[in-house]
């Protein structure tokens, strides 16, 4: 009798706690006003300037539209939370990110930032149904779900660019590339940046590949020095391309460089900022841009964080403006009707003026960034 | 012409940091009979005690190298002492699988403290480069032969010339018989443990040097590579893990020169298939009969 007593009691004990349990997940978001916006990217490993960078830019956008009142949805005011996880440019982990996102209830995704860790997220997304603007995957096949815009430039127009910039600007006819062949990205920018420079009539003199983690380039940049080369592309991440630029220099091959827009943060990489004197590539944000709403930006970056932002921070904070802006368009928050609004926007952002077509491609202009005694400088072209 | 040089460069001052890398394999594998997994991370440990030294701590550079390489040897005793002793009579899978947790534990513990992002280092030596005809020699790749040689030659002294190396190769010879001769086993396997991980040290003090760069994976390719060279050399061979080191050096940078660059991988794995099938103890291994 008396264990059977003890037995009732505590699975009452349990059940109340358990109950008390669920009651505290429950309440967790429900009764604030404010939309969150799940954010996916790199905070940690190889690639994690981009996704800090994302992160801290999105924060900036999230925190000024909050203090200039929020967003008006329909007859609503509500205010923008950010809740950032990292995926650490894993595939494997950015789908834990992205189901840890949801729980902690996102209605709109902000991610992923690198192309491996998107593409894991994208059928899960369009599952849910939730709008994702990805700032800088530019993987082709990115935006495939009606769902899923970018913002960033695909690889294969990446490629396109450069070619006619060495080609068409430079002048140069015999190209030399490096690229990661175990990189979706590195090789999709390589191949339509040769397909182009066939195409303009240059001549790809070397195209030289390496593998993940390869830390020594000097094979390569020997045999491209002896192979008439008159410029190296380097269609890589920032830590490849770091490598390749100061062993370079150490084996004299007194090359010019050019790069895709994985180069951006390279100068913190090098030990001297000598070795990239003169190197370009491309970017969408230059923080030295006179445009009075980068320079308030780069100012509220820099007190904010003791930094200097580059183009993933002005990528972060222009995918915030641009969940607002849908938002505004929308008048509800309801994910279907936000994913409509989307190709019905224009915002003129930090990365330039944007808008989307039906297959969530964005419509807007190249722009180019020379690294000049040891600093990005904004160059145009025509 | 100049570029073949320079491309053998280039393979040798690779193939110079495996040798130094397949050594440490080689003897541990010739005096305890274990594949020492964990022995590509002291690399990793070596980069990251050099940059604390000199970078963080500012002690000055040859007092940070030789620091260095105490801290690494000692962490080699450690690593015998606490995790392969107590195994020493344990079959051989059971070492071989602390051997790569305790790869897994120092690269853990490297994260928890460094943190994974990379830390760009600037390099300690200081050596400008070379210009023979049309041939650019660096300077890091003259110093890396420079210290690569005078560790070969030295340690090739060591083991024929002294005491306590004589009791490496009787050991290695024969356990049993060298510990009836009174030669004490123990202190005999600390002290290769010592000198295989004072030597991936100085290899992972030319690596930071050459590449600029740490982060806490950075032994995991140059160890398995090495342990390949080692394989290739003749694994328990002294002179096979030395030439065995350059060689995989040579064929990396050959094959990546005038094959492709996109296939070096499988040509430096398909020789070494190739070598193994000719001569299944590797270049210079001795064909030995096992005992049972």
């Amino acid at each position: 009798m008396k264990k059977s007593l003890k037995k009732v009691l505590s699975l009452g004990l349990v059940s109340v706690m358990t109950a008390s349990l669920f009651a505290g997940c429950g309440k967790k978001d429900s009764g604030s006003d404010a939309f969150i916006i799940g954010g996916l990217g790199p905070l940690s490993g190889k690639a994690a300037s981009y996704g800090v960078s994302v992160k801290q830019g999105a924060n900036i956008a999230v925190e000024k539209i909050n203090a200039e009142g929020g967003v008006k949805v329909g007859d609503k005011t509500i205010q923008l939370k950010l809740n950032f996880v990292d995926d650490e440019a894993s595939p494997d982990v950015a789908v834990s990110a992205y189901n840890t996102v949801m729980d902690n209830g996102a209605q709109a995704i902000l991610g992923a930032v690198t192309s491996d860790a998107h593409m894991a997220i994208t059928d899960l997304t369009n599952d849910d149904g939730i709008l994702t603007i990805t700032p800088s995957a530019s993987i082709a096949g990115a935006t495939a779900y009606p769902n899923i815009f970018r913002l960033c430039f695909t690889d294969p127009v990446q490629g396109i660019t450069m070619a006619k910039y060495a080609i068409e600007t430079l002048g140069h006819k015999k190209i030399a590339v490096i690229y990661n062949n175990s990189d979706p990205y590195s090789t999709g920018v390589k191949d339509a940046f040769n397909a182009e420079v066939a195409k303009l009539g240059g001549e790809i003199v070397a195209s030289e590949a390496f593998e993940k983690d390869a830390v020594d380039f000097s094979t390569q940049l020997t045999k491209i020095k002896g192979s008439g080369a008159e410029i190296i592309f380097v269609p890589t991440y920032y830590t490849e391309a770091s490598y390749i630029a100061t062993q370079a220099a150490e084996l004299s091959v007194g090359l010019p460089f050019i790069g895709s827009d994985g180069w951006d943060g390279i100068l913190a990489q090098v030990v001297d900022a000598k070795v990239l004197e003169g190197s370009v590539f491309l970017s969408p944000f230059v923080a030295t841009d006179e445009n009075p709403d980068v320079q308030s930006f780069v100012e509220a970056y820099q007190k904010e964080y003791k930094a200097v932002p580059d183009q993933f921070a002005a990528d972060g904070y222009d995918v915030v403006y641009l969940i607002k802006a849908a938002l505004e368009k929308a008048g509800t928050t309801d994910s279907k009707d936000l994913v409509a609004a989307m190709t019905q926007i224009k915002v003129d952002g930090l990365t330039g003026s944007v808008s989307f077509d039906e297959d969530g491609e964005p419509n807007k202009g190249a722009k180019f960034v020379k690294i000049e005694n040891g600093k990005y400088v904004a160059i145009t072209v025509e | 012409m100049g570029s073949i040089l320079e491309q053998l460069i280039n393979g040798l001052r690779s193939g110079s940091i495996y040798a130094l890398i397949a050594l440490g394999y080689t003897m541990v594998y010739g005096i305890a009979k274990m594949i020492n997994f964990a022995h590509g991370d002291i690399i990793m440990v070596g980069a990251y005690a050099l940059y604390v030294l000199v970078a963080l701590l500012n002690v000055p550079a040859i007092a940070a190298v030789v620091l260095t390489i105490i801290i690494c040897g000692v962490l080699g005793i450690v690593i015998e002492k606490v995790a392969y002793k107590p195994l020493r009579k344990a079959p051989a899978l059971s070492v071989l699988i602390t051997a790569i947790g305790m790869s897994f534990f120092l690269q853990s513990v490297a994260l928890l403290i460094f943190k994974p992002n990379p830390i760009a280092f600037k390099s300690i030596i200081n050596v400008n480069s070379v210009r023979i005809g049309g041939i650019t020699i660096s300077g890091i790749s003259l110093v890396t032969f420079i210290i690569t040689f005078i560790c070969m030659i030295g340690l090739t002294y060591f083991i024929n010339k002294t005491k306590t190396g004589s009791a490496m190769k009787a050991l290695s010879e024969d356990k049993a018989a060298a510990e009836l001769m009174g030669i004490n086993v123990n202190r005999t396997i600390s002290i290769t443990f010592a000198i295989g991980s004072a030597l991936a040290a100085v290899a992972g003090i030319l690596f930071v040097c050459q590449y600029q760069s740490i982060q806490p994976t950075l032994g995991a390719l140059p160890g398995i590579k090495a342990f390949v060279a080692a394989v290739l050399g003749g694994i328990g061979s002294i002179p096979g893990a030395m030439i065995g080191g350059l060689a995989l050096g040579l064929i990396e940078s050959i094959s990546k020169a005038y094959i492709s660059s996109q296939l070096s991988d499988a040509i430096v794995f398909g020789v070494l298939v190739v070598v193994l099938l000719v001569k299944p103890s590797g270049l210079l291994g001795k064909n030995r009969i096992e005992k049972v």
